[in-house]
């Protein structure tokens, strides 16, 4: 018989016991692995998030830029104005790849909801926006026919939502406007998935907004300058120069804040997990101290017995390891909604990304604190003497 | 003939201290078993019975004495052997058997006869089967101890402290927890395994019928033998 197996058996004596200990230990892991991969997921999901918005740099109209970043991320521009005319001027700057116009423009529909919202509509210039969102494809139709300024293009959820088809008519809400869907996109996992997009001059002549528009977007030649060019966009008047990286970057930073103190309460309840195997280990052994000191007396050495109450705490925090791991992989949908009710803004896509790499460090983490946890117990196990403990009657 | 020598102390003194006070629990006790002799130490209780067993059996230090086992050296005079060469002592030439019989309830019969091997595993055959057919408890191979009566219990005790067949059986009690009719019972298992393997008995024992059995019964009093 080898010594795992009398350590597995012993840990089947108080199954209760042994199974509480576990359920800490699972909870702690769930805790680390969700966290961590919720660290992995969310900046994947904001940088993927940004690099769909097909362009770099966002002019905006001046305001909080903050504010811009949000709306832009959440599926727009803000809604303050700006001259159409600064397009040109942006056109003519060298480092410029592309670049697109867009007006973004919300009315309120009394139909959404319980006590109505206010439905967003996207302008787009068809020219130009669909070249710098080249990765966009199409689940039926296409882009704007041309034919005339009523067509709307919808994202995959909002046709899901507004359970329309190709050809299918749109009322905008307040008004007698109708726009028929001559394009449904498929999933993209970004913002565009909930959006309705329609011509820039259709927001433009149908709400009185002729030369006005809420955004650029600037996809430059080469992004290592992008510092350089910003500084330039700088001088232009009443603009907001909005950095993609910039914004990721306070996004991130924002986030950390609030993983640093999930981080802490990760390592509290690791360490209070921690001090439950301690607990739990030692409680088996004073429980044991005579049947130790019987096979201290049949020949089992001291480094023997650590062996024995060590690997009874490595089998404990490996099997809490992957039913916490386990116990992420299956809820991780679940945290992710968690998280998306808590923090203001969330990128599109998974939030909580748990991959076989995650899996695996976070149990190496668990079995080393197994291993940590398991020292004292076992060195007190190895240490008993047995003619102490068959002194102790019924210790 | 030539008698061989099991085991021999002489002049044993243990001394356990209580604040100043100094308690002799043995007091100069000089013994000598022969190979394959069975001993039975009897006395009331704190007469150092056990004690004395567990100096000769490698469980602890005298506190002066000498002790020679199998011809080696153990205890030479005010010096104590470290916990780990008492451990190697013992696993080479004892098996024990505690009135409480002290098996792994989680194990099966078959497991607690074999678990002093996951330990250390002399050289030679370990038959757990022949051991159990000898004990009368095959039968109770896959049975757990708490399954078992009190006399199987102390066979499966017995089983396991032969499987790695010491040189010396110490019995401290066997029968202690036992009923007359299984004390007798395992009374004439170990005068059969002492008559049939040649190992060598000592045991300790408030019975006066089971001390019969044995060779020869030494009495204690006071942490002396008493003639």
């Amino acid at each position: 018989m080898k010594i795992y197996q009398i350590a597995y058996k012993n840990l089947l004596r108080k199954k209760t016991r042994t199974l509480l200990t576990i359920l800490g230990i699972s909870l702690s892991s769930w805790v680390l692995v969700s966290l961590l991969g919720f660290n992995k997921g969310y900046e994947k999901s904001l940088s993927r998030d940004i690099d769909q918005l097909g362009f770099q740099v966002l002019l905006t109209a001046k305001g909080c830029p903050y504010e811009a970043a949000t709306l832009m991320l959440k599926g727009g521009t803000g809604l303050k104005y700006m001259d159409e005319a600064v397009l040109k001027q942006v056109e003519s700057y060298p480092e410029v790849k592309k670049v697109t116009a867009m007006i973004m423009h919300g009315v309120f529909d009394p139909n959404k909801g319980q006590s109505g919202g206010v439905s967003a509509y996207l302008g787009i210039d068809p020219k130009t926006y669909p070249n710098l969102k080249q990765y966009v494809k199409f689940k039926q139709g296409a882009w704007f026919t041309g034919a005339t300024l009523n067509e709307a293009v919808l994202g995959y959820e909002a046709a899901e939502l507004e359970q329309r088809e190709i050809g299918d008519l749109i009322l905008v809400p307040g008004t007698n406007l109708e726009l028929k869907v001559v394009g449904i996109l498929q999933r993209t996992g970004s913002q565009d998935d909930g959006t309705i997009f329609v011509p820039k001059q259709f927001i433009q002549e149908k709400f009185g907004l002729k030369g006005k528009i809420t955004g650029i977007g600037i996809q430059v030649k080469q992004k290592d300058n992008i510092t350089k060019f910003e500084d330039k966009l700088y001088k232009l008047p009443d603009v907001q120069v909005v950095s993609l990286a910039q914004v990721k970057e306070t996004i991130m930073n924002l986030v950390a804040t609030a993983r640093v103190l999930v981080l802490s309460i990760a390592v509290i309840a690791i360490l209070i997990a921690m001090l439950g195997v301690v607990n739990t280990i030692l409680m088996s052994v004073f429980e044991r101290f005579q049947e130790i000191g019987i096979l201290k007396s049949m020949g089992a050495m001291p480094l023997d017995i650590f062996k024995m109450i060590w690997t009874e705490t490595i089998i404990l925090c490996s099997i809490g390891g992957v039913v916490g791991n386990l116990l992420a992989l299956g809820l991780s949908i679940v945290t992710d909604t968690l998280i998306r009710q808590i923090l203001p803004y969330t990128p599109s896509g998974r939030l909580v990304v748990i991959d076989a790499q995650l899996s695996l460090t976070t149990l190496v983490i668990i079995i080393c604190i197994g291993i940590i946890s398991g020292i004292y117990p076992a060195w007190k196990a190895a240490t008993i003497r047995p003619l102490e403990s068959m002194r102790s009657e019924g210790a | 003939m030539t008698i061989e020598i099991a085991l021999e102390a002489k002049n044993i003194i243990k001394t356990y201290s209580r604040g100043s006070e100094h308690v002799n629990a043995v007091n100069g006790i000089s013994v000598t078993l022969n190979k394959g002799e069975f001993v039975s130490f009897m006395g009331p209780s704190g007469s150092g019975k056990t004690t004395l067993i567990n100096i000769l059996g490698c469980l602890d230090n005298p506190t002066q004495g000498t002790l020679t086992v199998a011809n080696q050296p153990v205890f030479t005079s005010g010096k104590p052997l470290a916990e780990t060469n008492l451990t190697l002592l013992r696993r080479a030439l004892f098996g024990y058997i505690f009135q409480r019989f002290y098996l792994i309830p989680t194990l099966t019969v078959t497991e607690n006869i074999i678990l002093p091997l996951t330990f250390y595993r002399k050289t030679g055959t370990h038959d757990a089967v022949g051991l159990m057919k000898l004990l009368g408890i095959e039968h109770r191979s896959n049975h757990l101890p708490g399954e078992l009566s009190g006399g199987e219990m102390q066979r499966v005790a017995i089983a396991r402290a032969l499987i790695n067949q010491p040189e010396i059986l110490l019995a401290d009690e066997p029968t202690g927890n036992l009923d007359s009719q299984r004390s007798e019972e395992i009374g004439q298992i170990l005068k059969q395994l002492n008559k049939t393997k040649g190992i060598t008995v000592i045991m300790v024992t408030h019975n006066q019928e089971l001390a019969c059995i044995s060779d020869r019964t030494i009495h204690l009093r006071d942490g002396i033998i008493k003639d």
